[in-house]
């Protein structure tokens, strides 16, 4: 059923991602395919992989984003994947109950031999988590790797979504987000983890650790040499949109007037 | 967002089938004309024909379509569910509602019942369609409270353009109908502007801040996408008219959708004879062919939440 479940478990399984030391490998997206592509939502289609214009489907993307401007700015890499929203408007919107929500642990799924492939719960995520397969004609989420995290042939230590195993930065952690006694929710309390888009309403489960401010850095325990101190001589030569060289930034002007 | 042709033609085909079977219904009602079989049998195999043709479009639009019976299930929550069960359940009174018309050549006692139970019917049809857009909060503009107005506006207008023209084929329509389907026509196209205004002046409900959540460190660009080509999100809600081109298609929309169909509606309350049905029919080409155009102009001006993990700035 699309309703949302009434008698829904205190358990929240879900994601917490931290922007502060992803290193934007894709790592975990790349295992997130290679996992999936024989798990639960199987295939993850790909159209034409070597074509100009490949398409595939995947739930983990890694976006780049900046942020700010100047010495406050900062780059962040972005994983992006389904929240797992308390309130998730893509099953509501089913018109027939192929997307619902485990009452147990809050986990958001499709089932593929009821899913017609109408679209409309893309359209109703905001996060664009879902991903239409052409190939097969139903829609394709996410599954927070139900068949890792349940699975008794894999040692315990595995039983974690394919994106968390395989961070090398460990910049991800899977855990119980309605239990505040978690591992992640006192990672969220401490680090100050949020929820993205809030005005949406859908209350996501998933939460983001914020890049700590420069001065809020754990200072540097490895041994690399100091960067070079930046003197006034290097930075007078270095004008803002400059080249460095100054007979590049005379031909430069000249050639600009 | 993407305009999908199936879409744009479901919701126009469907929205002109279900609002003739409302302005047939009020013509049984007031008596403006005479049931009989010929004019019977013509307006209903167009108006039942649009709303099937539309109903049959979205549903082989699907990526399974053998699976569509599932649809009626979910009403409870789902708009799209509920306008299944509607669009069916419809077919009920205005069989009668035709049966009536058609083959006893009758509007009075159990027959007008049919017709009014249809008008609602197809009413509440055309209103889940609206439902559907305007429920989706991750597409800010959609939610504007004249979505579902205009569609509804949209369908008596064009339904009442096309019922009014086919049945003044048959017999003379009094020119107090010509004049109400002006009405509408003009009603819907002032609802449709005021829409455009308000869609135009409307405050970004979302942005790329919020939806990364790090707006505290300044403002947030896209530096490098996900991956060099395409996805489906971006095929499907990346769909992006240039406001410059969609200015002017507004503006063809209301000319060939609004004024033309106007001006001739006004024409048939001032004549009389085989100008009337003509004209009408004109009217309504026109008038769908603007209709098309608003529809396509609905999803194609539309822009998703979705959007702002791939550069857009607010939506």
């Amino acid at each position: 059923m699309t309703g949302l479940p009434e008698n829904a478990a205190a358990k929240k399984l879900g994601l917490v991602i931290d922007l502060d030391i992803c290193v934007g490998c894709h790592a975990c997206a790349v295992n997130c395919k290679e996992w999936n592509d024989g798990g639960h939502s199987a295939p993850l289609t790909d159209e034409e992989p070597y074509g100009p214009d490949p398409l595939g489907v995947w739930f983990n993307r890694i976006h780049t984003y900046e942020a700010g401007d100047g010495p406050d700015g900062r780059t962040v890499h972005f994983p992006r994947s389904c929240l797992h929203c308390e309130e998730p408007a893509c099953v509501t919107v089913c018109p027939t109950g192929a997307s619902y929500k485990r009452a147990a642990d809050g986990i958001v799924l499709v089932n593929a031999d009821t899913c017609i492939g109408c679209k409309l719960c893309s359209w109703a995520c905001p996060y664009g988590a879902r991903e239409y397969d052409y190939a097969d004609g139903v829609m394709k989420k996410c599954t927070l790797c139900i068949d890792r995290i349940e699975n008794r042939n894999l040692p315990a230590e595995d039983r974690v979504p394919a994106c968390v195993s395989t961070c090398p930065a460990s910049a991800r952690h899977f855990g119980d987000l309605g239990d505040p006694q978690s591992d992640v929710s006192r990672l969220v309390a401490e680090r100050g983890g949020y929820a993205l888009m809030p005005e949406m309403e859908l209350k996501p489960v998933n939460r983001y650790l914020p890049p700590r401010a420069p001065a809020d850095a754990p200072a540097s325990t490895a041994t690399a040499p100091a960067a070079p101190p930046v003197t006034d001589e290097t930075t007078a030569r270095a004008p803002a949109g400059g080249t460095g060289s100054r007979f590049l930034d005379w031909v430069d002007r000249t050639l600009s007037r | 967002m993407h305009p999908a042709y199936s879409v744009i033609f479901f919701t126009s085909s469907s929205g002109a089938g279900y609002g003739a079977l409302i302005w047939l219904a009020v013509f049984a009602i007031t008596g403006a004309v005479v049931p009989d079989t010929v004019s019977g049998l013509a307006v209903f195999a167009v108006a039942l024909g649009l709303v099937t043709a539309g109903l049959l479009s979205s549903t082989f639009h699907l990526g399974h379509p053998e699976r569509a019976w599932r649809a009626i299930s979910q009403w409870r929550t789902s708009w799209l569910s509920r306008e299944g069960v509607a669009a069916l359940a419809t077919y009920i009174p205005v069989l009668l509602f035709a049966l009536g018309w058609i083959l006893f050549e009758s509007h009075d006692g159990g027959w007008r019942i049919a017709a009014v139970v249809s008008a609602l019917a197809a009413a509440v049809t055309v209103g889940c369609t609206g439902m559907i857009y305007a429920s989706l909060r991750a597409i800010p503009r959609w939610t504007d409270a004249t979505v579902v107005p205009v569609y509804l506006a949209f369908a008596l207008a064009s339904g009442g353009a096309l019922a009014f023209a086919i049945l003044a084929f048959f017999t003379p329509m009094s020119s107090v109908w010509a004049l109400a389907v002006a009405a509408v026509i003009a009603a819907a196209w002032a609802l449709k502007f005021l829409y455009w205004r308000r869609i135009d002046n409307a405050a970004p409900v979302a942005t790329a801040e919020s939806a990364t959540g790090l707006g505290h460190i300044g403002k947030v660009r896209l530096f490098e996408a996900p991956h060099t080509g395409e996805n489906y999100i971006m095929r499907e809600m990346g769909y992006r008219v240039a406001r410059k081109h969609a200015a002017r298609l507004r503006l063809i929309a209301a000319l060939v959708g609004g004024a033309v169909p106007a001006i001739c509606f006004l024409a048939c309350a001032a004549l009389n004879g085989v100008l009337v049905p003509l004209l009408a029919a004109i009217g309504f080409a026109a008038l769908a062919t603007g209709v098309l155009v608003e529809r396509w102009l609905f999803f194609a001006e539309a822009e998703h939440a979705s959007m702002l993990y791939y550069g857009r700035s607010a939506v």
